[in-house]
């Protein structure tokens, strides 16, 4: 029988906020020891007022408007009852019947082929503290509680169930990602939690519009996970199907070693959460003029920034998706551009800096683990190295080796030439039969030349330099052509 | 509306309180006792009331982000039963 499959993600994103949520405490952890970040709020002992971080409010704001969302004009918090050692307070602060924005979508792109994703809302809550497990030489197990984390701004995007292939969750993931990153309100870090995505997958047959029972896939700690444990996880569904067995509401975790998602015991009574309103904060109005406020500051997101790429520098679709999706890649881009030739010379520049930044570039970042933030080859440097080609300094191989040495050294080109002398034929010795041979074969050339007319200069010194494809010294050549010229007759 | 014992049960679950038997069947009574009269408060025509969620009428009560010093996590750590590595030890949580 043939199945359809059926995926909506969870996404938790941390927010890039100076303090936590509902406290001051700061909210950069990574690195701090462990209860340092820590205060009776957000530690969750008795008799203590949050309050509502607005910096948190605004950036899920923004990135609710970013994702085409309705923003209510009222919105409140609520109070998500569990019991686990993770929540301080046995219950997270959270959004539920009136959350901060619904009904939104993005556009992903998969074999050529859009689709909008919906999106069920986006909401405010806050992070839990770390646990540890461990256990000690009596074999007996324990868990090491670390609060740093509670109480950091966690902002939670729902996508409906439009997902039909893994590949269309993993574009729906890098596109969300991608947008967060161009707004600045999450690092994105998946390795480090600070994207963490939660999938709902279940199959059904082909056409049928019957519910199967959804499984929820948790543990996913990279792009690429969330594809391998889709795809396993809808291949899963389908095998038990096919041979008659029954597929069961469940939690499944991800497990990178084996490459497959195991059930996880599930927790007893987990979805008895007893919501209700928060009675510690007020509610949030949202003004028309605070919701616009935040609308007008929106960046040029990723879409319509590819858009432009073609329409501006005249590159292909699939050049200018790559080069916008990670917004520091496209401000390099554009950065090699400023300022862009006129006329036909802008589209030839914009092709060479985009095969440069999609080629070489993006294979030593790879390589190398390095973002371009921290990449030591600055746009200039790369402009540089491209006039440098355009001139016959350099060929196109030579200058790979010059990119990957100014990548690693941060030295400019024309500096990794000259040191390097980078196969440069610059004795005079070794230039002297190429001259002749290009001085008799363009006897025009010199006869115009000897008339005073300079051009004939620069094409005779582009020969000599074609000649040896590229590895002279046109300085050199110059001067040398100078004085042969002068003497023959 | 009458609880049944098995509801009274997971309602103590649900607070991680330890009850007799015989504070099943008290509690069973009481809760009972108070969903009854959440029914007669029920019979009031409220459609053209908005729900209080807040006795006090305070709206967008906000905090510029601002990053305020912590706590040491000596004095974090104070009322811990136990501490290993600058963290609270619990019983082993299992996932
Ligand atoms: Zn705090």
């Amino acid at each position: 029988m043939e199945y359809e499959t059926i995926i909506g993600l969870e996404v938790h994103a941390q927010l890039l906020t100076k303090s936590k949520m509902f406290c001051g405490c700061s909210a950069d952890y990574a690195s701090a020891p462990p209860n340092t970040h820590v205060c009776p709020i957000c530690l969750g002992m008795p008799g203590v007022l949050p309050t509502i971080n607005k910096k948190a409010i605004e950036y899920a704001v923004m990135t609710a408007l970013a994702l085409n969302c309705t923003i209510p004009e009222h919105t409140r918090f609520d109070r998500k009852n569990y019991p686990y050692p993770d929540l301080m307070k046995g219950y997270q602060i959270s959004q539920y019947n009136n959350p901060l924005s619904r009904n939104g979508w993005l556009t992903i792109e998969v074999n050529g082929k859009s689709r909008r994703i919906g999106i069920t809302r986006v909401h405010q809550e806050e992070d839990v503290a770390k646990l540890f497990h461990r256990t000690d030489p009596s074999g007996e197990s324990y868990s090491l509680v670390d609060v740093n984390r509670s109480g950091v701004p966690l902002m939670e995007i729902v996508s409906e169930p439009d997902m039909r292939s893994p590949e269309e969750a993993r574009e729906y993931l890098m596109k969300l990602h991608s947008i967060l990153q161009y707004l600045g309100v999450c690092t994105g870090n998946m390795e480090e939690g600070s994207f963490r995505c939660d999938a709902n997958v279940s199959i059904r047959p082909a056409g049928s519009t019957e519910f199967m029972p959804k499984v929820e896939v948790k543990n996913m700690n990279s792009f690429k996970a969330v594809y391998r444990a889709l795809a396993y996880e809808v291949e899963r569904q389908r095998k038990v199907a096919e041979e008659g067995g029954k597929l069961v509401q469940e939690t499944r975790g991800w497990v990178e070693e084996k490459g497959a998602t195991v059930s996880q015991r599930s927790k007893e009574y987990a979805h008895d959460y007893r919501y209700f309103p928060e009675p510690d904060l007020p509610p949030l109005e949202l003004s028309r003029k605070f919701v616009d406020e935040i609308r007008s500051r929106l960046p040029e997101l990723p879409d319509a920034r590819r858009d432009r790429f073609i329409s501006q520098y005249s590159l292909s679709r699939y050049d200018a998706n790559l080069l916008t999706v990670s917004r520091a890649m496209a401000d390099y881009f554009e950065t090699c551009l400023k300022p862009l030739p006129q006329g036909a010379e802008a589209e030839k520049r914009a092709k060479t800096v985009a095969n440069w930044l999609l080629g070489e570039f993006s294979r030593l970042l790879n390589a190398t683990n390095i973002e371009i933030k921290d990449a030591k080859i600055t746009p200039q440097h790369l402009v540089e190295m491209l006039e440098l080609i355009d001139n016959g300094t350099l060929s196109t191989t030579m200058a790979k080796t010059v990119f990957e040495e100014m990548f690693r050294g941060g030295k400019s080109a024309s500096q990794v030439v000259k040191e390097k002398g980078l196969a440069q034929i610059s004795t005079a010795n070794e230039l002297e039969s190429v001259l002749g041979q290009v001085i008799a074969a363009n006897s025009q050339a010199v006869a115009d030349f000897k008339q005073g007319k300079e051009q004939a200069l620069k094409f005779l010194v582009g020969q000599v330099m074609k000649a040896t494809r590229g590895q002279a010294n046109p300085q050199m050549v110059n001067e040398l052509l100078r004085r042969r010229l002068a003497h023959s007759q | 509306m009458k609880l049944d014992r098995e509801e009274v049960k997971h309602i103590a679950l649900l607070a991680r309180l330890g009850l007799t038997e015989a504070d099943v069947e008290k509690f069973r009574e009481q809760l009972s006792n108070i969903l009854e009269n959440f029914e007669i408060l029920k019979q009031v025509d409220t459609s053209g009331v908005p729900p209080t969620s807040h006795p006090v009428a305070l709206r967008n009560v906000l905090r510029d982000d601002e990053v305020r010093p912590s706590f040491s996590p000596k004095e974090i750590l104070a009322n811990a039963p136990r501490e290993e590595d600058g963290c609270f030890r619990v019983r082993a949580v299992l996932e």
